[in-house]
């Protein structure tokens, strides 16, 4: 039998209907569902008079929306009325079609991509859609996901199934050791750099070499999340022990009696020996510097001790338009130092960095450190309930509110700003959510892309700053 | 579905990059719950200098007078001329709904983001991809001459210029059927329930441990 790699693996498992034009039946184990994207594909059965082909492939949890702030109120006091709208009409959606849903206050609520895993509804093997581009984290797993429209939404609650087409193969090697103070973050941000925003358009990215399996569940996730970033809907790691063992003990885990066939089964998600991939990418995790993006794309990013680009020295005109387009939105100058950029705001949260992993990493940061006075705000956002609630089990509440940090409800938050966290005009902020574009942490707001660790060094020196020199 | 057959138009050009979707449609207007009404606030932090609200009067509001969909000459605008990567970023529908609301009936680049590429095909929409050269001769066209039209031909995969010359697109078989006959996805796919049904049931022999779990 030919060599196939993960992804060939993952679509051939699903393949319900091969049609002579190309394209494709997959079938779809696993949906999750938020406020903003589900609503109209609800309205869309309704209107046709159709019932979800079937509920336990479903869980929904609001996200997007969400405030951070106190909120036992519940979704009655959710002060913007319009976000209030979104979830209680997410409330109502899943309690009429009978779909499993952590509502706000309960613990397990979270940002989907958090959560998903997190429950073990996530699985090797599996194929996981969700109406948000980030969906690509889930392929952390060895799993087959990926971000959908509001239609497909619809389309996979009415026929648990999608029509797609096969993608091309691209493997991301990172062999070697990551430094100290290079995080999963650092490594997505760097082959961003590489690959450019585009660079996977059309592609399943799987990421692979020692580094790759040198790095946990948590990394593996951010690293996946951000395939989007690099314009590939799919990214995915093979599955280890690693991956295995993370799934014991979770809620929608297999059974005890299921576990063995299934652990034997998940072994079987790597690439085989000598498959063909369409292109592959090679990097050296040695050469991976902490990373600070400082423009409006993801692929605007540079190392820590780099200059910020000059748009003359780039021969393509786009580009160098692109350039100067982007140092005007960001407030800086050719040439200048990304050490000497000044912060306003930090952000530690999103579904790219807001594991435990990522609050623990930041904590160790900020301890026995203030918050430094030019930084109006820093906000701690967990991913999830329980996320929170392990967090604060090991004190690291304590840690970033005595370090003068904010201490947060689980949910988006300022990644997007669909909810009252969001950036003034022309502030900056260093960030570890996923997207710089324009106006995307609010109007005129100024991203710059970071790990957890470097957002919480800037957090206490009050511009970016090498976390490196921290930890010494 | 609406159809989509042939159309012809007022093309603009909207000459950046890495369009995204955050751009087409900004945060704030996510909130809604219907797929309709988001025309107003189509590219709405480069269309107007103030910051935009949900629900909130459009009419009144100060515009960019530099942004190409504000100038007088590209009013009634439907064929919207871009460059690489346009649509990157989000899953957001609410993007090619707000095209669409706005009047846009196609949008050409010379390359697509994948999801919002998928999208379009939903809402009637046509996204074209044509080599990077004939974009950007395009641009120039449309740019010396007010009134430019295009003509976009799905039936024959091409777009004319007013000149007469075609440039030919591809466009993947099944999606093309259905837009030419404005079909429902979710319709055609249900035709081959006992297909679904077969799998599914061999799927739960297989790997068991993916059914009745999440309650």
């Amino acid at each position: 039998m030919a060599a196939k790699t993960l992804y060939d693996k993952l679509w051939d498992a699903h393949l319900v209907r091969q049609n002579e034009d190309g394209s494709a039946l997959i079938y779809i184990d696993r949906q999750i569902l938020h406020e903003v994207t589900s609503p109209q594909a609800f309205e869309g059965l309704r209107l046709a008079g159709r019932k979800p082909w079937r509920i336990d492939a479903n869980l929904a949890t609001p996200d997007h929306n969400v405030p951070t702030t106190e909120r036992a109120g519940g979704v009655d006091e959710i002060v913007d009325p319009v976000s209030r709208i979104q979830v209680k009409t997410l409330d109502a959606n899943c309690d009429e079609f009978g779909i499993t849903e952590f509502k706000m206050n309960d613990q397990r609520q979270g940002i989907v991509h958090v959560v998903g895993p997190e429950q073990g509804m996530t699985l090797p093997g599996t194929t996981v859609v969700c109406g948000d581009s980030h969906t690509s984290t889930h392929g952390a797993f060895g799993a087959l996901a990926h971000g959908i429209g509001t239609s497909e939404v619809e389309h996979v609650l009415a026929t648990q199934c999608l029509i797609a087409k096969k993608m091309k193969n691209m493997l991301v090697r990172v062999d070697g050791e990551l430094g100290a103070g290079v995080t999963a973050k650092d490594v997505v941000l760097h082959i961003i750099g590489v690959i450019g925003t585009a660079g996977g358009t059309g592609y399943a990215i799987e990421f692979g070499g020692s580094a790759i399996r040198s790095i946990s569940m948590e990394g593996r996730m951010t690293i996946c999340n951000m395939a989007i970033e690099a314009g590939a809907r799919v990214g995915l790691v093979a599955v280890d022990d690693t991956t295995i063992e993370y799934f014991r003990g979770r809620p929608f885990s297999p059974s005890a009696e299921q576990w063995d066939a299934a652990a034997a089964a998940w072994k079987e998600l790597v690439s085989d020996e000598g498959a063909q991939f369409d292109t592959v990418v090679e990097i050296k995790a040695e050469e991976i510097q902490p990373q600070v993006t400082w423009g409006t794309s993801p692929e605007m990013v540079a190392p820590i001790n780099a200059l910020v680009p000059n748009p003359d020295a780039e021969s393509d005109p786009v580009k160098a338009d692109g350039i100067r387009r982007a140092l005007q939105y960001m407030g800086l100058e050719a040439d200048q130092k990304i050490t000497d950029i000044q912060l306003d705001r930090v952000f530690i949260g999103s579904c790219t960095n807001s594991r435990i992993e990522d609050l623990r990493a930041a904590a160790e940061v900020v301890k026995g450190r203030k918050v430094a006075a030019n930084v109006k705000q820093a906000l701690v956002v967990p991913g999830s309930g329980l996320v929170k609630a392990q967090a604060e089990a090991e004190g690291l509440d304590k840690v970033f509110i005595e370090a003068g940090l904010e201490w947060r409800e689980p949910g988006c938050s300022m990644c997007l700003a669909m909810n009252p966290d969001k950036l003034g005009q022309g502030e900056h902020c260093a960030s570890t959510s996923n997207r710089n574009f324009e106006g995307r942490q609010g109007f005129g707001g100024r991203t710059h892309l970071v790990s957890p660790a470097m957002a919480a060094a800037a957090a206490v020196t009050g511009h970016f700053t090498d976390v490196r020199e921290l930890m010494q | 579905m609406r159809k989509f057959t042939q159309h012809t138009g007022i093309a603009a050009p909207l000459d950046r990059a890495n369009v995204d979707t955050d751009m087409i449609i900004p945060k704030q207007f996510l909130k809604s719950i219907k797929r309709a009404g988001f025309g107003p606030n189509l590219f709405d932090e480069l269309r107007y200098l103030d910051e935009g609200q949900p629900d909130q009067d459009c009419a009144n509001r100060p515009l960019n007078p530099d942004f190409v969909l504000n100038q007088a000459r590209y009013q009634g605008t439907s064929v919207l001329l871009a460059r690489e990567n346009f649509g990157c970023g989000s899953s957001r529908e609410h993007a090619p709904w707000a095209l669409d609301d706005f009047g846009i009936r196609a949008v050409i680049a010379p390359s697509f983001a994948d999801i919002f590429y998928n999208n379009c095909f939903k809402n009637g929409l046509l996204p074209i991809v044509l080599p990077e050269a004939q974009v950007d001769q395009l641009f120039k066209e449309v740019e010396a001459s007010e009134g430019y039209e295009l003509t976009v031909d799905l039936e024959r995969q091409v777009v004319v210029t007013p000149s007469g010359e075609a440039f030919a697109f591809e466009v993947d078989n099944f999606r093309k059927h259905c837009l030419l006959n404005g079909l429902d996805d979710i319709g055609l796919t249900l035709q081959h329930a006992d297909e679904i049904k077969a799998y599914e049931a061999r799927r739960r022999q297989e790997a068991p441990w993916l059914f009745d779990a999440i309650k």
